[in-house]
């Protein structure tokens, strides 16, 4: 594998009171797609807003290309190459699919993705750019969210929970994209409750449990009941697993 | 006739609230501050136009030329200190500290300029008018006010539509995570739309000085009367409060008209209908700026 792109040390936030993430470490390398699972509430979503800026750390650090950015604003990790593709899309809901794109691409570095790529990559948007993106569907605003994200030219794309909320064979479509984003120099940071398809592009796994490694690897290293156990706990699946030990 | 020349006044008032009220409306749109200083802004405008401009050998009428710049610097500058330090706190605080501003900004003018009344002076044609039938007159000033309303309405819909930095404004307002996500400084997007506020209320402080006479509490009368012509009008369109802004002056001057105590009943009497029967006002949409 080449460079290390980012590389997160001893994070720990909190949400209030509550520790959500809780000494976790990893690194992603360029060119590699990580995958992070694990279950509603085991902090993979806060993990996601800390490395784009929305959430300060209590303690750790972020590394992008070397650079400490723990105490960057969004917007300075986003000039860095750091972008965030939401949970929930959240679209600029008063404009066109356009303007989202257009205000994606206003700070953007240069590089492959322009509005007009992501009118090739996505064929139906071009004719449908001047519609509010209210009145797009679900699978549609997700394209949207990506697209905006993707103008801006970032070396990290972080997806957060693309297939919420959409049927799956729009998921499989929105996922068919990842080698497409990847071949460009993008690395990908996938945050996915949906194990299988999380599993399915990913060079490497991470999966959080209550705020905490439970596992990390290689995907095709681990067994079924092995990341299964990861996800849920030791003690739930201690019934249906007997050699869990790695 | 004369219910045509009553009309008539009320729509020229009308561009003077909309002037008075587009800031107040970006203000809340953008920010989401409800800015309580608003009117005495715009009384400070009026003050440095009277008292700044005759040192620089320059008629009054001509004055917006240094406030309107003057504004708009210090709008950023307050955004960037004292209002954005509030929001960083909670809403109820930058309710405070406007109101506070308010308080300490009426008590300075009153002890810097006493309470006489002031008027910016633009010489004789304050009395010009025209009248095109034999009851109707239109003051040339009222309706130079009204056509800057409609203009700097028409400058800021197409900046905040056809721009970059005006479509950033938009993307905060509707989201401001999400913009961040975009790669924009809120906090200096924040600016740049007080920036605007406040050059549209130095517009309106200076037209209201040469309109009639303006003491350093004449803000708040006219704070109430620019929030009832957003509310009227619908917060975060801007064509909603120059239409808001109209149909409460012509209220107040239909009210007027039948006695003169009741100009201000009937036009809170017009607010208080369209938020009980419209709450998001006659052109409100829920999220949208433009």
């Amino acid at each position: 594998m080449s460079e290390t792109l980012l590389e997160v040390k001893n994070l720990v936030v909190h949400h209030g009171q509550l520790k959500a993430i809780d000494d976790v470490s990893f690194s992603l390398n360029e060119g590699e797609v990580l995958t992070m699972i694990g279950a509603n509430g085991a902090g993979k979503s806060t993990l996601l807003r800390t490395i784009a800026g929305l959430h300060r750390q209590t303690s750790g650090s972020i590394f992008f290309k070397g650079e400490d950015i723990s105490s960057f604003a969004p917007h300075r990790r986003v000039a860095k190459g750091v972008s965030l593709v939401p949970e929930g899309r959240r679209l600029f809901s008063s404009m066109t699919l356009q303007e989202n794109l257009q205000v994606g691409a206003f700070h953007a570095k240069k590089g492959p993705f322009t509005i007009e790529r992501i009118y090739e990559l996505f064929d139906w948007m071009a004719p449908r750019r001047r519609q509010r993106v209210w009145q797009l569907s679900g699978g549609e605003q997700q394209a949207v969210a990506i697209g905006r994200a993707l103008v801006a030219n970032p070396k990290l794309l972080l997806l957060d929970e693309l297939s919420l909320g959409l049927a799956p064979i729009i998921i499989e479509r929105i996922y068919s994209l990842i080698p497409e984003i990847i071949a460009q120099g993008v690395s990908i940071l996938v945050v996915e409750q949906d194990v299988a398809q999380g599993l399915a592009v990913a060079d490497r796994v991470h999966c959080l449990l209550e705020g905490k490694t439970s596992l990390t690897g290689v995907p095709a290293d681990f067994t079924p009941e092995q990341v299964e156990r990861a996800y849920f706990g030791a003690g739930l699946v201690a019934t249906t697993s007997r050699e869990g030990e790695s | 006739m004369v219910w045509l020349n009553v009309l008539v006044q009320g729509i020229l008032i009308g561009g003077f609230y909309a002037l008075f009220a587009c800031g107040l409306s970006l203000m809340f749109g953008v920010l989401k501050v409800i800015n309580l200083a608003h009117g005495d802004m715009a009384v400070v405008a009026g003050y440095v136009a009277v008292f700044l401009t005759p040192h620089l050998h320059l008629p009054e009428v001509w004055s917006f030329l240094i406030v309107v710049p003057i504004f708009t610097l210090v709008g950023y500058v307050l955004q960037r200190t004292l209002i954005q330090k509030s929001i960083d706190r909670d809403p109820f605080t930058t309710l405070l500290v406007t109101f506070g501003l308010s308080v300490v900004i009426e008590n300075l003018l009153l002890e810097i300029y006493s309470a006489n009344g002031q008027t910016v002076n633009i010489g004789d044609l304050i009395a010009k008018s025209w009248h095109p039938a034999s009851i109707i007159y239109v003051s040339y000033v009222s309706l130079g006010v009204l056509g800057v309303a409609v203009l700097v309405l028409f400058i800021l819909q197409l900046f905040l539509s056809k721009t970059g930095t005006g479509r950033l404004i938009r993307a905060v307002a509707d989201d401001r995570e999400a913009a961040q996500l975009s790669g924009a400084n809120y906090r200096h997007i924040f600016g740049i739309a007080a920036s605007l506020a406040f050059a549209t209320v130095a517009l309106a402080g200076i037209a209201y000085g040469m309109m009639t006479q303006f003491a350093p509490t004449s803000g708040g009368v006219n704070l109430l009367f620019a929030f009832e012509a957003v509310v009227i009008g619908g917060i975060g369109s801007l064509w909603g409060t120059l239409v808001g802004g109209i149909a409460l002056g012509i209220a107040q001057q239909f009210g007027a008209h039948i006695n003169p105590q009741y100009q201000i009943l009937a036009g809170n009497i017009l607010f208080l209908v369209v938020l009980a029967l419209r709450p998001q006002g006659l052109f409100g949409r829920r999220t949208s700026l433009a």
